[in-house]
């Protein structure tokens, strides 16, 4: 049967084995992300009940473990309504707009140093261009839903996501002067030696400005003006319902899981391990753990992502206006300011070693 | 059987210029910058297959995540009047049509001229799968072309400032709250606390 199998498996042409393989790494990566966005829904609401001194859904499964399941099961029964007079193609589409950004960016996201579906040169561009597509699903929703209310959301997040990329795209240009490369392979890489060689700690400012504007990228709180509840009801997908709504949710933890990923691969040395190589052991089990490997990677995105959590358990919502006077003018000059320090430094005086 | 490459070139063209036709001939503006964004991004497809990575991707950042947001935002936020705009449509069909026509037969004619075709511009030589085109193209801009491309960025800078300046202006009806202002608030300033007895001795 095996035998059978591999001569199967070896009669297909080349390109098929092609198409095949990368289709089942595709789906390698894919089910654990979404599996993790349903249990990233549960981790929130338990971590923000425990914040509140209340303990969060505790009835379905063992201490509420199933609850994801269930809600995922609510959404999917649930009827799908279009408003009257509602752009149809375009209000079914707009979920899809938002989520298939959110998915295909992993495509190029290192694991490790040899665990990448694609990796291309340029794949921090590539990151770059798709995360700025996912404003579509959010713009056309509140467009298409023909709603006062979800246009006034989608507007919002329009201008916001705008406004946030600037200093975004800027906060990466300053990793890339530091790691002389768009691969996110290599720029992991020029991290190894330990915790001091981190990006974060010559980059500091940038790596919070990344931080920050991918809150307000993911729309997440404290910048959660998109769907304001006590102002425009649910903003952008106050017409969505059922499954359309769900996919919303979906993009929107996946972008934050994303976001976490990102920031963990660029300032905190990603799949490498805190430790300078000289003082791992070489026991067996022990070894492994503290050398570099996936669960370095895995523990910094939890870390990265436990802090979206409790920003929003703690900050109260910005103000539109202080969002706008917070990204252009308070985020971009600091970015400019140290992208223009890192490059006098680098070039023109002997302390240039301090970004590599 | 047709080849993979010529497939998706002529894929992404029709696409292409399905794409535009639809921008120019839709009468709903949202859907005719919906469909440029189509057509941008058939365009970033024909350079991907050329091998230019970065201008592809770069023409998706720019244009589509950036330059077509902003231009939905607005023409989303138009009440456009379609039947005036159409209004003058028959008046205008002759002068149009002849310019269009001259300038169909302007481009057929410099096309036709010998100077353009497969055999003067034959495919350009397969570069090596190590080659990077970002790379390349960085090289070149801040060594060979360091000046013009300073020049043409200093050119963009001016234009930004010229035009924040142009159309900025001061309402005076808007009740503006210095932030600086409001951080710098002290609880002393707003709240005072009374110490008082919490009941009387009767």
């Amino acid at each position: 049967m095996m035998e059978f199998a591999t001569h199967a498996w070896n009669a297909l042409p080349a390109w098929t084995q092609l198409t095949v393989f990368s289709l089942v790494k595709i789906v390698a990566i894919l089910v654990p992300l979404i599996l993790s966005v349903a249990y990233l829904t549960f981790a929130e609401r338990k971590i923000i009940s425990y914040m509140q001194v209340r303990i969060g859904p505790n009835r379905v499964g063992p201490r509420g473990w199933l609850q994801p399941i269930a809600d995922v099961g609510k959404l999917l029964f649930k009827e799908v309504i279009v408003p009257a007079k509602a752009n149809q193609f375009l209000f079914v589409m707009a979920p899809l707009l938002a989520l298939a950004p959110a998915f295909v960016a992993w495509a190029v996201i290192p694991f490790t140093d040899t665990l990448v579906l694609a990796n291309i040169d340029a794949s921090l561009l590539f990151i770059l261009a798709l995360t700025s597509m996912a404003v579509y699903g959010v713009i056309i929703a509140g467009w298409a839903s023909n709603s006062k209310y979800a246009f006034l959301g989608s507007m919002r997040s329009a201008a916001q996501i705008v406004a946030y990329e600037i200093a975004m795209g800027f906060a990466l240009v300053g990793v890339l002067m530091a790691a002389g490369s768009l691969n996110l392979r290599e720029i992991a890489l020029h991290q190894a030696g330990g915790l001091h060689q981190w990006y974060v700690w010559p980059l500091f400012p940038l790596a919070l400005v990344y931080f920050i504007a991918g809150v307000a990228e993911t729309n997440r709180a404290p910048f959660d003006v998109a769907e304001g509840e006590s102002e425009i009801v649910a903003g952008f997908h106050v017409e969505y319902s059922g499954m359309g709504f769900a996919l919303f949710f979906l993009a929107e933890y996946a972008n934050m899981i994303l976001i976490s990923t990102l920031a963990a691969i660029m300032f905190f040395g990603g799949w490498l391990s805190p430790l300078p190589p000289a003082w791992i052991p070489s026991v067996p089990v022990i070894g492994a753990l503290l050398g570099d490997g996936v669960h370095w990677l895995l523990f910094k995105i939890s870390a990265l992502l436990f802090c979206f959590l409790w920003f929003r358990a703690t900050f109260p919502r910005y103000r539109y206006d202080q969002i706008m006077r917070l990204g252009w003018k308070v985020f971009i000059p600091v970015t400019l300011v140290w992208i223009a320090l890192m490059g006098a430094t680098m070039f023109l005086t002997p302390w240039g070693f301090i970004f590599h | 059987m047709i080849e993979f490459k010529p497939f998706v070139f002529y894929v992404f063209a029709t696409l292409l210029v399905f794409a535009a036709g639809m921008v120019v001939t839709l009468r709903n503006p949202v859907k005719s910058a919906l469909f440029l964004v189509l057509a941008f991004f058939s365009a970033a497809g024909l350079w991907l297959l050329l091998s230019a990575e970065f201008l592809a991707i770069v023409l998706v950042l720019v244009y589509v995540g950036a330059v077509m947001v902003l231009f939905l935002f607005v023409v989303m936020m138009l009440d456009i009047n379609l039947a005036r705009l159409r209004a003058g449509f028959g008046e205008y069909l002759p002068i149009g049509g002849i310019v269009a026509i001259l300038l169909v037969l302007e481009m057929g004619l410099i096309l036709s001229s010998g100077r353009f075709g497969p055999g003067r511009m034959p495919e350009p030589a397969a570069v090596a799968g190590d080659h990077s085109n970002t790379r390349a193209l960085g090289r070149l801009i801040y060594t060979v072309y360091a000046y013009p491309f300073e020049l043409a960025a200093l050119i963009l800078l001016v234009a930004i400032v010229a035009a924040i300046v142009l159309t900025m202006r001061r309402r005076k009806d808007t009740k503006y709250l210095d932030p600086a202002k409001q951080i710098d608030v002290r609880r002393e300033d707003r709240v005072r606390v009374i110490k008082m007895p919490a009941e009387k001795k009767s």
